[in-house]
């Protein structure tokens, strides 16, 4: 096999072990909020009323805003806010930032006079 | 971070920091990438967006997830590694709902800039372990990332202590963004080195932190080539 086709063939696998990870692994994720969530909260308690979860207390998160796509079809890497689609939300997201990762450093890259 | 959490002007601020800092690796990146390490880069961006899904648990009712900066770093290179993360950064704002839009340049600032920055200067002066084997390379994977993590940690914690709310005080955040972010560290380091072991364990050449040390696959695949 030649060197160009072998690397190609590790960056497949490289694409699936993302894909899988993205599309599967994640509904494994712990949905707890993270580190910086949870800074940002402590001092509150989190409260379900029937206007949705309420924060009690004093805490800095009080301050944060909704974001201001909220309503986007994959807002918080749901479909249409139905996060049985996570897997289907996070395929998407790897799809985008190849493209746009990829694509730009394509731009980017020292053309190789010497091509192998 | 959500919108909010830090006054505008600050925001504005970290905003320009974001793009001074884009532009500089914008320029770094050129020298970095060619045939082969820009569909490498492309790939490490995606990864980076599919493992940071993935919060893990750290203490009960507290997650983590991947940052990224060190893994891209050592990679792909310092310059090419921060425009990973904020490509991915802007992709989760924009696409996902996760992370405010004006807190992007935070974001960026803390996790693309200081996190690559602080997580590939640890891998460098490591450097030397990490070119002895899989081991030396693991640990120093580990430790940069840790190092990463824990000093991205503090950016968010520059921003408050500039634009937060000062009611709150400030060296409870620090405590509390510092400890949970070392917790955090622990597990964005065994990512990295697993991810940075298993790459460089199959192309080692293409592993940027082992540039130039890794033998050249060429010399040793050549003379097969020739007899096929």
């Amino acid at each position: 096999m030649t060197r160009t086709k072998r690397t190609w063939l590790f960056f497949a696998g490289f694409a699936l072990v993302a894909l899988v990870i993205a599309g599967a692994l994640s509904y494994f994720a712990d949905s707890d909020p993270d580190g910086l969530d949870s800074a940002t909260l402590k001092g509150c308690e989190v409260v379900q009323t029937p206007q949705g979860e309420q924060l009690t207390g004093s805490c800095i998160a009080q301050r944060a805003e909704d974001h201001d796509l909220a309503a986007g079809p994959l807002a918080d890497y749901a479909v249409g806010g139905d996060d049985r689609f996570t897997g289907l939300a996070g395929v998407a997201g790897v799809a985008v930032t190849l493209a746009l990762a990829g694509g730009l450093f394509w731009l980017l890259r020292k053309r190789d006079r010497t091509k192998t | 971070m959500s919108d909010g959490l830090i006054n505008a002007p600050t925001s504005v601020i970290f905003g320009g920091v974001a793009v001074t800092g884009i532009a500089a690796a914008l320029v770094g990146a050129r020298r970095d990438l060619d045939d082969r390490t820009a569909p490498m880069a492309g790939l490490v961006a995606a990864f980076i967006f599919a493992v940071q899904m993935i919060n893990f648990p750290i203490l009960p009712g507290v997650s983590g997830h991947l940052l990224g900066g060190a893994l891209a770093a050592i990679l792909v290179g310092p310059w090419v590694g921060a425009l990973c993360v904020s490509i991915v950064l802007t992709v989760q704002a924009l696409i996902f709902a996760d992370g405010g839009l004006t807190a992007l340049g935070a974001n960026i600032t803390n996790m693309a800039l200081i996190g690559t920055a602080a997580g590939f200067l640890a891998a460098l002066a490591l450097r030397r372990f990490a070119t002895r084997g899989r081991f030396g390379l693991a640990a120093t994977a580990f430790t940069a990332a840790f190092l990463g993590t824990v000093t991205a940690s503090l950016g968010f914690v520059l921003e408050f202590a500039i634009g937060g709310d000062a009611a709150f005080s400030l060296g409870g955040v620090t405590g509390t963004m510092v400890g949970l972010h070392a917790l955090i560290g622990i597990g964005e380091g065994v990512i990295t080195a697993l991810t940075v072991t298993a790459v460089a364990a199959s192309r080692p050449d293409l592993v940027y932190l082992l540039r130039g040390t890794a033998k050249p696959l060429e010399l040793r695949t050549s003379p097969l080539e020739r007899a096929s």
